[in-house]
């Protein structure tokens, strides 16, 4: 059979430096799933882009030939026009991007952008496209058609927003779909829903599908075949139940290690001990108040938290896991008292063993001194969370001056030692971050974090934005640190994989409240709510024969109305936590 | 039915602040000491001419100009009866120029309107220039095309207005001919509206346009680059070429849409940054805006002229402001919808 895409010996290279693609040929059948795995850098996403030459203005083509097959004579996209390309593009072949949020003009209604390929590609008139608009829109999974067809990209949440874009490319009826990481911004219990959704398209319309992808856990459940890259080159291509039963190459096998994976348990887990506890936060709420569109409405109340009682003991780790608006870094923040709960709510520090508590909730000004030397944060976006005009020297001494702890040298001294502790070089200091890769630079927010000396760290995501193998470095040098210096940690996470390695204690959260409480152990061997069930279940796995349980996913993740009687919850009625086993508590009504 | 809404509110708010303004602009021009007719009665009393300082007195009294500071405020915008009953700006009577001896009414009548209209022409050669060009140099930068319209936009930036319009009117009269001061042929000066004299009136408008436009239209075409260099790097600009538009299709349609914003806010700045940019121009041209009249009444303390132009100028700026936030609101709908639940 001939192929109905297939790229041949592509180099792409920026400016005269070293091509960032070096000779890469890849193909893709009718109907058919091809999987780009890679991690950042490694040349997926302007491989798949060179496909209808959507690349930055320096990247030049320096060789390859990309031809389209199908129906009628193949096109030699790689010599075509930009004229004639233009008619390629979104007629058949069309693009999916990353980024939902910010991938759609926030200006123009979504009917408009959608209908906007019909107007281009068939000249349909207004109302034969809305007509066509609107069936795909059913299609992909819009309560309301009509509606979403008026809405406004900032009015619909991420996973809805993907939908619209998958309208937008599936609406021509393309013979190519070309999907660049079309699910990393999202939750993993909408990353399931919208995988399912491309899967059903293609089954329906037979379009073949590139689909470019970090995540080997969504090329199994995905992909017919599989292309691995490193570096700009082709490390090992076949088919995907081959490659992932048995990965040949050594990097390959690397990126499967590294893979984070909600692992089988077949016991419960020991529950947290109770008597030395660093952090107790009890009733906790915060409501914020949004104004009303008009003077006349009551202001909007946000329930962020509500009621969450959790309790850290000293050197473990507490994991709160949910969605995004779930409440989880709501949470984190009044735990660093960067937040002011509602009146009611506690927290209660203690630096030592037996010490006086400090009330997170009602601090002094000398205490909140007191109370920054021993709780520090890791956040989530290491790009964004370093200054790029400080030397990585300034950075790093700068909780040391605020605090006027030490001379210059021994900050200095105090820096280098920490940053041979998160594994970085002290000659390393002078330099500006942006001579760092991601994993360098969250190494160097932990080595920050670590410069007073805290108890306390609070990680916000600390691996969410990196590569699967730096992933794993990160979340092994937090727990060397803890071993090593005792600390404790409150990890906030929607990534349940993560958490499965790193945590005592999860609390998984869901609007606000926590809705299942337990030891990791216990969580995967008798997850009781509906919500953790789709949670678990959402994970993709690299293993070809463990697709996801879409049915259970789509029932936990649901509105909470729709939850099994035992645990549905409304605006009235709220079921209390209860103790089903020790350390094991579930919202339900018993 | 929201925009209408916005629209009545921005129109009460705007009235507010103009009384607000009023009330600054009273107290402004009062805060050298004396007055007009004060300094006018110290004159001639050093010259021995008492006939004058009766007249002066009278005046003063005509005008309320004895009473107290707040009194006069009051009468001046027409919440209490003066001498001669209500009749203040409110009720359409500017007031009395000392300086030129004449009503107010009467001095500004015509220039107002020609104040408006040269710089609404400015405004509009404003956008029509900067916004062609700055879309092009962002589509184009780093070419020939961004570095000479940068270069040009420079030297509009750099050479002072006055200067540029010296220079405009010696070969502008030299090259085409173009008219030499003034806004109209002398011979239209006074007369009614007709063909003829809106004909000469748009021939002596080419000069001023152009003079008074040059920096700000420079300016803005510098930030619209910015702008749109920042908004081509968005994602949403790839999602518009995978579809299959075309570059220009494609540029009108979504990043020039969101660079445009800031523009539109700009038209409340835009007009009083002309109209006192303008003064200068005004007299060096020999316009007969209200700029000349303005230097003059604030020279000589004539409070009515004097502050009836600056309420004036208060009103043009305030109307702006107020037009464009009501065109943010139709343009974005991400204004529009603040607050609403999504």
């Amino acid at each position: 059979m001939t192929p109905l895409l297939s790229v041949d010996d592509l180099s792409i290279g920026f400016g005269g430096a070293e091509p960032v693609v070096k000779n890469v040929s890849f193909s893709v059948a009718q109907g058919e799933t091809l999987a780009l795995v890679g991690e950042s850098g490694s040349g997926k996403t302007i491989s798949c882009r060179a496909v209808l030459r959507i690349l930055p203005r320096t990247a030049r083509i320096t060789s390859g030939r990309v031809t389209l097959g199908g129906t009628g004579a193949p096109l030699v996209l790689s010599e075509l026009n930009e004229r004639k390309l233009r008619d390629i593009r979104g007629d058949r072949v069309s693009m999916i991007f990353q980024e939902p949020m910010r991938s759609l003009s926030p200006l123009h209604r979504i009917g408009n952008q959608v209908s906007e390929v019909l107007w281009l590609h068939s000249g349909a008139s207004e109302r034969d496209a809305k007509r066509q608009v609107l069936q795909q829109f059913e299609r992909v999974g819009f309560p309301d058609p009509e509606r979403a067809y008026r809405s406004y990209p900032f009015e619909l949440s991420g996973g809805m927003r993907q939908r619209a874009m998958i309208a937008m490319a599936m609406v021509a009826k393309p013979d190519l779909l070309i999907a660049d990481e079309p699910t990393t911004a999202l939750d993993v219990t909408t990353q399931a829903q919208v995988l399912g959704l491309i899967k059903e398209l293609q089954r329906e319309t037979g379009m073949a599908l590139i689909l470019v992808t970090h995540d080997l856990g969504v090329v199994a459940n995905m992909a017919e075949q599989v292309v691995v890259m490193h570096k700009g080159r082709v490390m090992e291509a076949g088919s995907a139940a081959a490659i992932l039963k048995a990965p040949a190459h050594p990097y390959t096998q690397q990126l499967f290690n590294a893979a984070p994976e909600i692992p089988d348990r077949d016991t419960v887990g020991l529950p947290m001990p109770q008597d030395d506890l660093i952090l107790e936060m009890n009733k906790v709420s915060k409501t914020y108040t949004m104004r009303a569109g008009s003077g006349w409405k009551p202001a909007i109340k946000i329930h962020a938290c509500r009621g969450v009682d959790l309790k850290l003991a000293r050197g473990k780790t507490l994991a709160i896991v949910g969605e995004s608006g779930s409440g989880k870094t709501t949470a984190a923040r009044i735990a660093l008292g960067a937040e002011l709960p509602d009146p009611g709510s506690e927290i209660l520090f203690r630096a030592q063993p037996g010490a006086e508590p400090i009330a997170v909730h009602n601090m002094s000004r000398a205490e909140r001194t007191r109370f920054q030397r021993q709780a520090q944060m890791v956040f989530q976006d290491p790009y964004s969370s370093l200054s790029p005009r400080m030397r990585v020297q300034d950075a790093m001494t700068e909780p040391l001056e605020i605090h006027r702890i030490g001379t210059r040298t021994e900050q200095r001294g105090k820096a280098e030692e920490m940053l041979c502790r998160v594994g970085l070089n002290p000659d390393m200091l002078k330099r500006y971050p942006h001579a760092f890769s991601g994993g360098q630079r969250q190494r160097l927010s932990v080595a920050r974090a670590m410069m007073l000396d805290p108890t306390l760290i609070v990680c916000d995501e600390p691996t969410s934005a990196l590569d699967v193998s730096v992933q794993e470095q990160i979340l092994t040098l937090l727990e060397e640190l803890q071993e090593r210096l005792g600390l404790s940690y409150l990890f906030i996470s929607h990534d349940l994989a993560v958490v499965a390695r790193i945590a005592d204690e999860v609390a998984v959260m869901r609007q606000g409240l926590v809705v299942e409480q337990a030891p990791p152990d216990t969580l995967f061997y008798n997850p009781k709510h509906p919500y953790t069930k789709a949670l678990i279940a959402a994970q993709p796995e690299p293993d070809i024969d463990r697709p996801i349980n879409l049915k259970l996913v789509a029932q936990g993740a649901g509105s909470p109305e729709k939850w099994d009687d035992a645990f549905r919850f409304t605006e009235q009625v709220i079921p209390s936590l209860v103790e089903l086993e020790p350390g094991h508590k579930v919202r339900c009504h018993v | 039915m929201v925009i209408l809404r916005y629209a009545i509110y921005r129109f009460i708010t705007m009235l507010l602040t103009l009384l607000v303004v009023s009330v600054l602009v009273f107290a402004i021009i009062n805060l050298p000491p004396g007055d007009y007719l004060s300094n006018q009665i110290a004159e001639l009393q050093a010259s021995g001419q008492s006939a004058g300082v009766a007249k002066a007195e009278f005046l003063r009294k005509e005008y309320a100009l004895d009473r107290p500071l707040w009194q006069q405020y009051m009468i001046w915008m027409g919440f209490l009866p003066g001498p001669h009953g209500f009749s203040g700006l409110i009720q359409g009577n500017f007031g009395w120029s000392f300086e030129f001896d004449r009503p107010v009414s009467e001095i500004v009548g015509e220039s107002l309107w020609l104040t408006v209209l040269v710089n609404l022409a400015a405004v509009l050669f404003v956008y029509l220039v900067a916004l062609p060009l700055g879309v092009l140099a962002a589509a184009r930068s780093r070419t020939w095309v961004d570095y000479s319209s940068a270069f040009i936009g420079y030297l509009g930036l750099a050479t002072p207005n006055f200067l540029l319009a010296l220079i405009m009117f010696y070969y502008g009269h030299k090259l085409f001919d173009l008219p030499i001061g003034g806004l109209m042929d002398p011979g239209f000066e006074g007369l009614p509206m007709s063909w003829e004299k809106a004909k000469s009136i748009l021939l002596h408008l080419i000069v001023p346009t152009f003079v008074i436009g040059t920096s700000g239209a420079s300016a803005m075409m510098q930030r619209l680059r910015a702008n749109m260099l920042d908004e081509l790097g968005k994602p949403y600009v790839e999602t518009a070429i995978a579809k299959g538009m075309s570059p220009t299709r494609m540029l009108t349609k979504y990043p020039l849409r969101v660079a445009f914003n800031p523009f539109v806010a700009d038209i409340g700045n835009l007009l009083p940054s002309m109209v006192s940019g303008s003064v200068l121009v005004s007299v060096v041209l020999g316009l007969q805006t209200i700029g000349p009249s303005l230097l003059t009444a604030l020279k000589t303390q004539d409070l009515f002229l004097s502050g009836f132009i600056l309420m004036f100028v208060a009103l043009l700026t305030l109307v702006g402001t107020m037009i464009s936030d009501v065109l943010l609101v139709l343009l974005d709908p991400r204004i529009r919808y603040e607050g609403r639940e999504t």
